[in-house]
């Protein structure tokens, strides 16, 4: 397909139209469009993570903590992560003497490909996701496992007894608060019959706004949304389950011998599976790319905010949103120790997980 | 994308799986081995792909390699300093070693050629393999399914029972 082809495409407004005509667009006969489908995301993950990841969480923390925050660095202190950057991106590259050459360098790039390949199945809006699968929602919740192989590698390559005990924390972590993410999960699968990420935001479409959003449209939804929320928290190591990194007993966890652009990339990572958990909730529980305003009679403040671009201004406000109320918490509670971490992990979330799961399934066929 | 593509990407993956499949076995690091062993899995799982079977290839993901190689990972990462072994492992028994390999391989792959009987649908596969995935296991092979969630229960209970914090044995010390 070339140009001239491609410009009609942008104008309808089909269901991942705006994706399937770059996915073919190839100049040449080289595959230039499924390049940038793949750098969309990672342009996204980068521009964020530069201005509302690091500088919002520094100027949240800040004012929660009665501060000011970073004020030099242009108006408002905007600037400061932008010159941060350019300081890691000077600094020597420092491979320790005694770590293990090979697992320190592959670390943080496991780490980065694992939170960025979720991605590739979030729908930006409802012209645009990477690749529709219908086993979307499992891809994006499994391919978690391939961050917690980065992070053994960093941590035992590390060879430094914070970095692996923060590694292993961290890894038991993941793995035990995937099964009531999962379960959580499963019941918004349940509520919409696919596991695909599209259809999720199809069937969560309507008129009157966040009406049709399935935390609404069941009774027992919001027990999976809490569940997940929490588990989410847990999974990508944010407090008040944050003790991977303990900074008063650990340094800073797995990444402790880390520094420069390899460290640069580990917040990348974190930053972006940020994201990727807000957006997963925001897909299965808040309707993804759907607007949340109803119409009110004449009033079409629905149709109104509807569209491609509209889409992904919402599912980018939604998650942003939670990623708000995750440093609202880390500023506010107090970090849990390794055994409350487990009971509430295993006597607390899995138990009310299955509850939520077996109430869903009532609610789904007697009651609907 | 032309067929050309899909070739080689298939052809990637395949190298993938069988180079990192052979460092495996070659590496003489087992921590190594065991990183290897995360693009083996990838690699298949990628395979699965190309026979259509996308939720085989998130299963392979989750289970090889968010369950199968952490475990491995934190048995070599915890045991190696209890039992004061090298993580290194040695060539030993070459020849008897090759002789029953080349006889297995040689003895599987005469068996493909001669017996194997490659089925080919004759319908192409539609719509989602999820669906039909789920109404299987529910209805004709809801024994089978049954009987593995009961054997993962009774591992979890012996898993469970074993790591249990004795208190009888901690008081007689």
């Amino acid at each position: 397909m070339n140009l001239p082809n491609l410009v009609p495409m942008f104008m309808t407004m089909n269901l991942n139209s705006w994706s399937d005509a770059l996915a073919g667009w190839m100049p040449y006969g080289l595959p230039l469009g499924l390049v940038i489908i793949a750098a969309i995301p990672l342009v996204f993950i980068a521009l964020y993570a530069l201005t509302y990841g690091v500088y919002g969480e520094r100027k949240i923390s800040a004012f929660m903590q009665d501060r000011l925050g970073p004020m030099e660095v242009g108006k408002w202190g905007l600037l400061q992560t932008l010159a941060d950057i350019l300081k890691l991106l000077q600094k020597e590259d420092i491979v320790n003497r005694d770590a293990d050459r090979f697992l320190f360098v592959i670390g943080p790039g496991v780490l980065f490909v694992g939170s960025f390949l979720a991605f590739a199945v979030l729908p930006f809006g409802p012209a645009f996701i990477g690749a529709d699968l219908n086993v979307g929602l499992f891809y994006a919740m499994g391919i978690v496992a391939l961050e917690v192989v980065g992070i053994l590698a960093a941590g035992w390559g590390s060879n430094n007894k914070w970095a692996l005990y923060g590694a292993i924390r961290s890894v038991a972590q993941i793995v035990s608060y995937e099964i009531p993410a999962a379960i959580a999960l499963l019941c918004g699968a349940m509520m919409a019959g696919t596991l695909s990420m599209q259809q999720f935001n199809l069937l969560q479409q309507g008129e009157y706004g966040f009406l049709h959003f399935f935390l609404f449209q069941n009774p027992i939804a919001w027990l999976p949304f809490l569940i997940y929320f929490i588990a989410s928290l847990a999974e990508t190591n944010r407090a008040p389950f944050d003790i991977p990194e303990a900074e008063s007993e650990l340094v800073a966890g797995y990444f402790t011998e880390y520094s420069g652009m390899k460290f640069a990339v580990i917040f990348l990572a974190e930053y972006g599976s940020m994201f990727m958990v807000s957006a997963i909730i925001a897909v299965v529980f808040l309707g993804g790319w759907n607007s949340p305003l109803p119409n009110i009679g004449t009033v079409l403040l629905n149709d109104w905010t509807t569209g491609p671009v509209w889409g992904a201004f919402w599912i980018v406000m939604k998650g942003f949103f939670f990623i708000f109320i995750q440093m609202w918490l880390r500023w506010t509670l107090p970090r849990l120790r390794v055994d409350q971490l487990m009971y509430l992990c295993w006597k607390v979330l899995t138990p009310f997980a299955f509850i939520a799961f077996v109430l869903t399934a009532v609610w789904e066929i007697y009651m609907k | 994308m032309s067929n050309v593509t899909y070739s080689i990407i298939f052809y990637l993956f395949a190298a993938i799986t069988v180079f990192s499949a052979a460092f495996v076995v070659f590496s003489r690091n087992v921590i190594y081995s065991a990183f290897s062993l995360l693009f083996t899995f990838f690699g298949v799982a990628a395979l699965y792909v190309y026979l259509s079977a996308d939720f085989i290839a998130v299963t392979q993901i989750i289970v090889y390699v968010g369950g199968i190689l952490v475990l491995l990972l934190f048995g070599v990462m915890f045991t190696n300093k209890i039992m004061m072994t090298k993580l290194r492992t040695d060539v030993i028994n070459m020849v008897p070693g090759l002789a029953i390999l080349a006889a297995v391989v040689g003895g599987l792959l005469t068996i493909f050629y001669t017996r194997a009987d490659w089925v080919t649908s004759a319908t192409q596969l539609q719509g989602s393999v999820v669906e039909s995935i789920g109404i299987e296991t529910m209805s004709r092979y809801v024994l089978p399914f049954e009987m593995a969630s009961i054997l993962l229960l009774l591992a979890l209970i012996g898993a469970a029972f074993l790591a249990r914090f004795d208190k009888a044995h901690n008081k007689e010390r």
